[in-house]
């Protein structure tokens, strides 16, 4: 962030340049991704340490994440994300209090007021999808939103994120399918970390890139390293221009590593090497993107010593927050089964009614 | 006031209703310039484009997810699944997204969806067109289940689906498209949704029904009061969210009820209408509640005889009327 030489100051203008970006952007895509990186860690710590049942991880995405998330209109455009997807949630508005409250699943939990799972993220204001557990899903919502995009005149533009071994589901044929037909402003990206769980990608597809079938409904598949930020804005960016201006969706791939087990209730050294799971972490965007921006001269000492504090000080705050906040009662689980309450039916006798009361 | 055939009523629903506002869409099969295998959306494309009466592939999820996604960026779909039996591939979409989207964000998402089904059997649909399908979604909590029985209701409650907030699955009989008429007003009017109708007042025996059934019913209820078994007919026209004082007012009354229902039986939505009944009537009831229902088999079969067999008709239903009085 600090420019102290000319040189780097010319390094650094040169490489937002090109991307037609400021170099605050770049230091704020970096800083998002030490983020999700540090409040992704610390829901680790919480699970380990018997505070949260269940962690599921964006680690070694959050590069493929925020390039992909950035050319997005923040509360315009719509994401229907998935479980790793907490870079993703960042950069288009929910906080890190929004993010622990779901890890913490308590009452004030934007995204589900602790009825879901963690990582199962959503913000209607933020135009982010409710996401849900059976996978790919999510796609044919964001064919929807196009669609609605399209009907009602808006130039909103849908983004459906998944990951590979999502990517097989019949709804992703559907939504492309349907997609590509009407031209909707929509784009699919692919978060290719080689496994589903622990089944590798050999065996969940017979080609080697999900991109190659885009041709298969006539629409552009891009594959991108997931590692390289800008090379997965740049992607991303014309994706969305290209949707914005009707021209229909496009398909980007973005291969990144899963530097974590699937889950917290994985144990991904059961069925993957050592050596590979090495290999892996020298496929981690951040070390990769710092480096590029400090050759750059976007980031010096200076400015990394003040964003570790200030990322430090964010995941302290919301795990704190979080961790306080009550939570949800029995007596409203039964809320919002339908809009209106005249619809609810009887308490069953043996549920507590709201306000505790015989049902 | 015209007089309107069942199908004619879902029709004028859906012209008036997208007349009346932009954000209502209709997709589904067929549903463009050919207007729907029965004709249901027949003109509604040549009036509204191609914007809002979408042909689509045949892609059932599809057809229900982007209806999801559409309600949520603030349209209104009426999603068409050409025939009930047909409604499977959507199974995941209605039942983990759309039932649970309210529920799962603390109300602030809703799904304010149509998704039209025609069902039934008795058409020599067989094994693939003829199906019931009411139990599989009035368990899930989430959706509403509409099933009209007149012209009038069809309209109404049609266009009060359109309006509600949440998914509606509104099944039509597909026997009844042609077969009923009835006096439809031309105006806009709502039939109010979780509200069941005494078609018949009785005052011995209530028999529930539903759809086509409500008119086996009544026919059966005509025969058996000539022998003195005053019987008292139910139409639910929704099956959740239920009416139950309708159908307990009733089952206190008459102290007898038979539920009548066209799905197979076991595990039928008439056998949670016995279970309330059972639960919430008990000291009320002087014979055991009972259902008569299509048998067991997987799926209703094509050879007439076979379809007679399967198919509840006036004469089962008097039958069971018959037994239920004489306990």
């Amino acid at each position: 962030m600090t420019i102290t030489d000319q040189e780097g100051g010319r390094k650094a203008g040169h490489l937002a340049a090109e991307y037609a970006l400021a170099d605050s952007d770049l230091h704020a895509m970096y800083r998002t991704m030490a983020l999700a990186r540090a409040l992704d860690e610390r829901m680790w710590v919480l699970n380990r340490s018997g505070r949260a049942p269940f962690v599921i991880s964006g680690q070694g995405h959050e590069g493929a994440q925020v390039g992909i998330a950035w050319p997005l209109r923040r509360d315009h455009d719509w994401v229907a994300p998935y479980y790793r997807s907490i870079a993703t949630c960042l950069v288009v508005g929910m906080t890190p209090r929004d993010l622990m409250l779901a890890q913490f699943a308590r009452a004030s939990d934007p995204s589900s007021g602790g009825r879901q799972m963690p990582g199962h993220y959503g913000h209607p204001g933020h135009h982010v999808v409710s996401v849900s557990s059976p996978v790919a899903t999510q796609i044919l919502h964001a064919a929807g939103i196009a669609l609605a995009s399209r009907v009602r005149g808006l130039d909103q533009v849908a983004m459906a994120i998944m990951g590979e071994g999502s990517s097989n589901q019949g709804d992703v044929h559907e939504a492309l399918n349907f997609a590509a037909i009407h031209r909707l402003p929509m784009v699919l990206v692919i978060e290719n970390n080689g496994y589903a769980i622990s089944v590798p990608a050999a065996k969940e597809l017979a080609v080697q890139d999900v991109a190659d079938r885009a041709s298969g409904y006539g629409i552009p598949g891009v594959v991108v390293d997931g590692t390289d930020v800008l090379a997965c804005y740049a992607a991303s960016r014309e994706a969305v221009d290209r949707a914005r201006r009707g021209e229909g969706p496009t398909l980007i791939e973005a291969k990144v590593t899963r530097l974590t087990g699937h889950s917290s209730d994985d144990q991904q050294s059961k069925y993957r090497s050592a050596s590979e799971l090495a290999e892996g972490l020298t496929r981690d965007p951040l070390p990769i993107f710092r480096a590029r921006l400090r050759e750059a001269g976007v980031l010096d000492d200076e400015a990394e010593a003040a964003l570790a504090a200030d990322v430090s000080a964010a995941v302290e705050d919301a795990t704190a927050f979080a961790e306080a906040a009550p939570d949800p009662e029995p007596a409203g689980a039964l809320d919002h089964v339908f809009g209106d309450a005249a619809a609810g039916e009887p308490h069953p006798p043996w549920h507590p009614a709201p306000g505790g009361g015989p049902g | 006031m015209a007089v309107r055939t069942f199908i004619e009523a879902v029709r004028e629903a859906m012209a008036q209703e997208m007349r009346r506002d932009a954000s209502v869409i209709v997709l589904g099969e067929d549903v463009g310039k050919k207007g729907g295998v029965f004709l249901a959306t027949d003109g509604l494309w040549a009036e509204f484009g191609d914007d809002r009466v979408i042909d689509t592939p045949l892609t059932e999820s599809m057809i229900v997810g982007t209806s999801i996604g559409a309600a949520l960026n603030g349209l209104r779909p009426i999603a068409e699944i050409q025939f009930a039996d047909f409604i499977f591939p959507a199974f995941n979409q209605l039942v983990s997204e759309a039932a649970r989207m309210r529920y799962r964000t603390m109300g602030a998402s809703s799904v304010p969806m149509v998704v039209r089904a025609p069902y039934g059997g008795g058409v020599h649909g067989a094994m693939y067109h003829s199906q019931s399908i009411e139990a599989f979604f009035t368990h899930v909590p989430g959706l509403k289940t509409v099933v009209p029985s007149t012209p009038y209701d069809a309209k109404g409650l049609l266009v009060a689906s359109i309006r509600d907030e949440d998914p509606v699955l509104f099944l039509e009989h597909k026997k009844l498209y042609r077969s009923v008429r009835g006096d439809v007003p031309g105006r806009e009017y709502t039939v109010p949704i979780g509200r069941a109708v005494v078609r018949r007042p009785g005052s011995r025996l209530t028999v529930v029904a539903y759809g086509l059934m409500v008119h086996y019913a009544l026919e059966a209820a005509e025969r058996v009061a000539d022998e003195g078994i005053d019987c008292e007919v139910i139409d639910l026209r929704t099956l959740r969210p239920l009416d139950r004082e309708t159908l307990l007012g009733s089952v206190r009354k008459t102290g007898k009820c038979l539920v009548a229902y066209e799905d197979n039986r076991f595990g039928g939505y008439g056998a949670e209408i016995a279970a309330i009944v059972a639960e919430e009537a008990f000291d009320y009831l002087d014979g055991p509640v009972s259902r008569i229902a299509g048998p067991d088999s997987p799926a209703m079969p094509y050879n007439h005889i076979l379809e007679d067999w399967f198919m509840l008709n006036p004469a089962k239903i008097a039958d069971a009327i018959r037994k239920l009085a004489a306990y």
